[in-house]
């Protein structure tokens, strides 16, 4: 079976801080996008058709910032995968490097 | 640590010859002392321990080149459990004789490989040759004509067994010469070869498979192996001439099919045994450099001990009778008891008969200065040492930095985030602090981020605290105990309607509507700020006006630190004369500026604010002593600012010729001052006997003017030096108060800077990948938050944290040591074998 190492120990490791960085942030900024923080307006993708054309404010922009939020986790579910797969490959990395020596 | 550098003393310390080895192997372990020179005048080769410090020299030269041998080889060097001490002189001549021993085995094994791999080169490439060659020879048989030289012979598929040897009953003498040569120079060998032989020479090459070594130069390259073939002597020599000029190995070319056959089987036995016998000479030498590297470590330890401690036995002095060493050492008085311990243990390993002992002696030399830190307060200490050590009892600034520092720095640095990043980083080093310190990898950069750890630390909570108060978490404002400002107000008063909305694209929330704001935020910025288009006029007049206060404050605070090295060094005249001047001058125009800062904040409510007046106009008109077309802040206002302008203007000559005229009137004395003078006299008896354990001396270096001399007589006096440098003093003090103010507001700007470009990676980066609505757009943020991350870990961490670091380190070192710190003292550099260099680690062998 082919070797399933496909990064060394510093690009693994900086894999995994990165994910664990991105799973906290993006689940808070998920959050935040859910409790509709005025805040986060500009990352909106709102336009004006959806304010003028709203037939129950402001439900149109709620909605928007529903659907980034979840994206948001979504992303944040990516990020745990990541993670998982870069812990795999530090145990390899260590692994390998307990057979050489 | 302490407030100010330990008291020190000199002592002369009476070694008896005997054990004076082991006394400093001692002290060398404890690291208590500085040995100071006792013969700077004699040459390092006319010191009389010269002989043993060669000795040591070649021992060191012997573990380098085992060292090298082990690294070749690839092998461990375990480290010993428990550094070894320096060996007794009578154990020394056993480890020379081993290491000796060890040298002239190896390099015997060494010779003997080698030689053995050029056999085996020369054999490998012989039965390359014969191989290829008997290509060459069939594959020419198989051609009828090749060429006018052959059409007399008669093909030789029928007479292979004969082989060449035809060709001599035909009368034509053919040679052969075969060899190798290296891939490169074939074309311009053939070339040679055409030019000289022109055509009586055939040249048939095919390259070799197998890259072989060249063992002269080691590199590894490709051969050819070639076949000339030629007929007369005279080409023979020209041939062969050609050939050593191009470096060929040549090697003899068989006869007949048989002969070669024949050879080719001796040559594969002999390649064979050859290989055995490597095989087994390197594995003898793994065996015995296995076995060296056992004790290498301890032995390089051992002799990097015994060679210090030869050094500073050149240091001591002998006495007359020969039988004791002097050495005279800078000690800590409060190790003095340590030190007689230490040397007592000495002689008692040393067997010596009479034990050494201490002697404290008085001396007028300044003292090197000593303080005292631990892991945590190393790294402060080490940044305050960057810009000098501290003269001898100095107060010493560092204590106050370990939380002055990580201030400035968090107040420039202010973010939630990026500072909750880099405590988890620094918590990461400290955490796992005991595994860095164990492994020591040799990257500069990482070790010096190491050794600041505590720092970083320190930084990044003091940053956390600056991101609440400025409300900013990765450019965004966290709200976290609800707004104060209420939009719905401005309807519900009627100040705005839909048709507002419609026609204006900027609107201004007015906070004298009654329920628009409902009072200050708890803790630090309203959150409604991060969503003002004029938030940055905002937070610059703050951000401003806290960078003077922090900065008058931190002045204050270290000309307040001055007056501690006044009382310390008995120089009471100092504080009506230098420190109160200086004082006045600082507070009565920085910290009245201060003062209308506080008063405009609370005294002018939102009602009146259009009245607020502007405090620069306020504070220029106070130097220019006009009367102000406004209104005044408070009343009676004009006669203080007057007042205060009056006392700060007349601190200025006070500061200038108070000292100088105090010290002439000091020396030179008025007839009311003979009484003053006897008494300044005795008193300078009375202090000379108490020399030895005062610590009076210092600031020499400034003060030649101490009417305490040894002498008990007046020393030269020179008014015109004294007076020009306080002249120095005074105008660098008043000028510096005012560009030191100035220079403060560097908090402003490099916070802003952050927040600014925090706010531009915000919006360059990561919105672009949150405004994505697509389906694709989850998958687009994965990796736009990847480089969002990198950069903020590049520029703002990195970048801005070193940009904040590195100016608040200035302000440290120019803004507020410059008000009390000399920095001009030398640092006590204890005789200690932890911290001697070994050569080895610099190079990287151990």
């Amino acid at each position: 079976m082919p070797s399933l190492l496909f990064c060394g120990p510093k690009l693994a490791a900086c894999g995994i801080v990165l994910s664990i960085w991105g799973v906290i942030m993006l689940s808070m900024l998920g959050i935040f996008f859910s409790a509709k923080s005025a805040v986060l307006i500009e990352d909106v993708p709102f336009t004006e058709e959806d304010i003028r054309d709203d037939k129950n404010p402001p439900q149109t922009i709620y909605g928007l910032y529903n659907q980034v939020g979840i994206n948001c986790f979504i992303a944040a579910s990516i990020y745990v995968g990541v993670g998982a797969l870069s812990l795999c490959q530090v145990r390899l990395n260590k692994r390998q490097e307990y057979m050489v020596t | 640590m302490g407030f100010r550098s330990e008291e020190m003393c000199l002592a002369q310390l009476f070694l008896q010859s005997g054990s004076a080895y082991d006394c400093i192997s001692e002290l060398g372990e404890m690291g208590l002392v500085e040995f100071r020179d006792l013969n700077p005048s004699v040459s390092s080769f006319q010191r009389r321990f010269v002989s043993e410090i060669k000795r040591c020299e070649e021992m060191e030269r012997i573990l380098g080149y085992l060292l090298r041998e082990i690294r070749k080889a690839n092998l461990a060097v375990p480290e010993a459990e428990i550094p070894p001490v320096a060996p007794a002189p009578k154990n020394v001549l056993e480890i020379m004789e081993q290491l000796q021993r060890l040298e002239v085995e190896l390099s015997e094994v060494a010779k003997n490989k080698e030689k053995l791999q050029r056999n085996l080169l020369e054999l490998t490439e012989y039965t390359h040759m014969l191989r290829i060659t008997h290509t060459f020879m069939h594959s020419r048989s198989r051609h009828e004509a090749l060429g006018p030289q052959y059409e007399e012979f008669p093909s030789l598929e029928t007479e292979s067994v004969t082989g060449c040897t035809s060709m001599q009953r035909l009368g034509a003498k053919l040679g052969f010469i075969s060899g190798l040569i290296q891939r490169v120079k074939v074309e311009a060998f053939e070339r040679m070869l055409w030019r000289v032989c022109k055509g009586y020479t055939i040249l048939s090459y095919a390259e070799v498979d197998e890259s072989l070594a060249d063992l002269d130069t080691g590199e590894i390259n490709k051969n050819v192996v070639f076949l000339i073939s030629f007929w007369g002597d005279q080409i023979g020599q020209k041939v062969q001439k050609i050939c050593d000029c191009y470096h060929c190995h040549l090697y003899p070319h068989p006869e007949t099919d048989e002969e070669r056959a024949d050879v080719m089987d001796s040559l594969r036995t002999r390649i064979h045994d050859l290989q055995n016998v490597l095989h087994r000479t390197e594995d003898y030498l793994k065996q015995v450099l296995h076995k060296a590297s056992e004790s290498a470590h301890s032995w390089v330890l051992q002799v990097k001990k015994m060679k210090a401690i030869y050094h500073i036995l050149n240091l001591c002095s002998f006495d007359v009778t020969n039988k004791c060493l002097i050495a005279e050492v800078w000690c800590p008085v409060s190790d003095l008891a340590n030190l007689r311990r230490t040397l007592e243990e000495g002689s008692r390993k040393g067997d010596a008969t009479v034990p050494s002992f201490v002697n404290r002696i008085p001396s007028s030399d300044t003292p090197p200065t000593l303080l005292r830190s631990n892991k945590f307060t190393s790294g402060f200490q080490s940044i305050v040492e960057a810009y000098g050590v501290g003269d001898y009892r100095e107060a010493s600034p560092a204590p106050y930095t370990i939380i002055t520092f990580p201030f400035l720095f968090a107040v420039m640095f202010g973010d939630l985030g990026h500072g909750s990043v880099m405590t988890l980083f620094a918590l990461w080093m400290v955490l796992t602090e005991k595994d860095h310190k164990r492994r020591r990898p040799g990257n500069q950069v990482w070790t010096t981020f190491f050794d600041g750890r505590y720092i970083i630390l320190m930084m990044g909570l003091f940053s956390i605290y600056t991101g609440l108060i400025y409300n900013d978490c990765f450019s965004k404002s966290l709200n976290i105990f609800g707004s104060a400002w209420s939009v719905k107000a401005m309807f519900t008063k009627q100040e705005w309607t839909n048709e507002t909305l419609q026609t204006n694209a900027l609107l201004t929330l007015d906070p004298n509507v009654s329920g628009v704001f409902s009072g200050p935020y708890p803790l630090g910025i309203d959150p409604i700020w991060n969503m003002a288009v004029n938030r940055l006029t905002f937070l610059n007049s703050y951000k401003m006006k806290m960078s003077v206060i922090i900065g008058v404050i931190h002045m204050s605070f270290g000309v307040v630190l001055s007056v501690f090295n006044h009382l310390h060094f008995r120089q009471k005249f100092k504080i009506y004369l230098l420190f109160l001047p200086e004082l006045l001058f600082l507070l009565c125009l920085f910290g009245y500026l201060v003062f209308m800062i506080f008063y405009k904040w609370l005294a002018f409510s939102v009602r009146d604010s259009q009245l607020a007046p502007s405090i620069l106009i306020h504070f220029i008109n106070m130097f220019l002593m006009q009367e102000s077309a406004t209104t005044p802040l408070y009343p009676g206002q004009i006669g203080l600012q007057v007042f205060l302008v009056v006392v700060a203007l007349l601190s200025v000559p006070v500061l200038l010729f108070g000292r100088p005229l105090y010290l002439y009137w000091l020396h030179h004395g008025g007839k009311s001052l003979g009484v003053h003078r006897v008494c300044l006299c005795s008193c300078g008896y009375e202090r000379v006997r108490r020399v030895s354990e005062e610590d009076l001396s210092p600031s020499v270096v400034h003060d030649e003017e101490e009417g305490l001399s040894d002498s008990g007589g007046p020393r030269e006096f020179d008014f015109g030096d004294v007076f020009l440098h306080q002249a120095i003093h005074t105008i660098e003090y008043c000028l510096g108060c005012v560009s030191n103010t100035a220079s403060y507001l560097r908090l402003w700007a490099l916070s802003l800077a952050h927040a600014q470009l925090s706010e531009v990676l915000w919006a360059m980066v990561m919105r672009l990948g949150l405004r994505m609505s697509s389906r694709l757009g989850v998958l687009f943020l994965v990796p736009v938050f990847s480089v969002f991350a990198l950069l903020t870990i590049s520029i703002l961490l990195v970048m801005e944290g070193l940009s904040a670091f590195l100016h608040a380190l200035r302000l440290h070192w120019v803004e507020f040591q410059n008000k009390f710190y000399s920095g001009t003292g030398v640092k006590f550099a204890p005789f200690d074998f932890s911290l001697l260099p070994s050569v080895f680690e610099q190079d990287g062998l151990l």
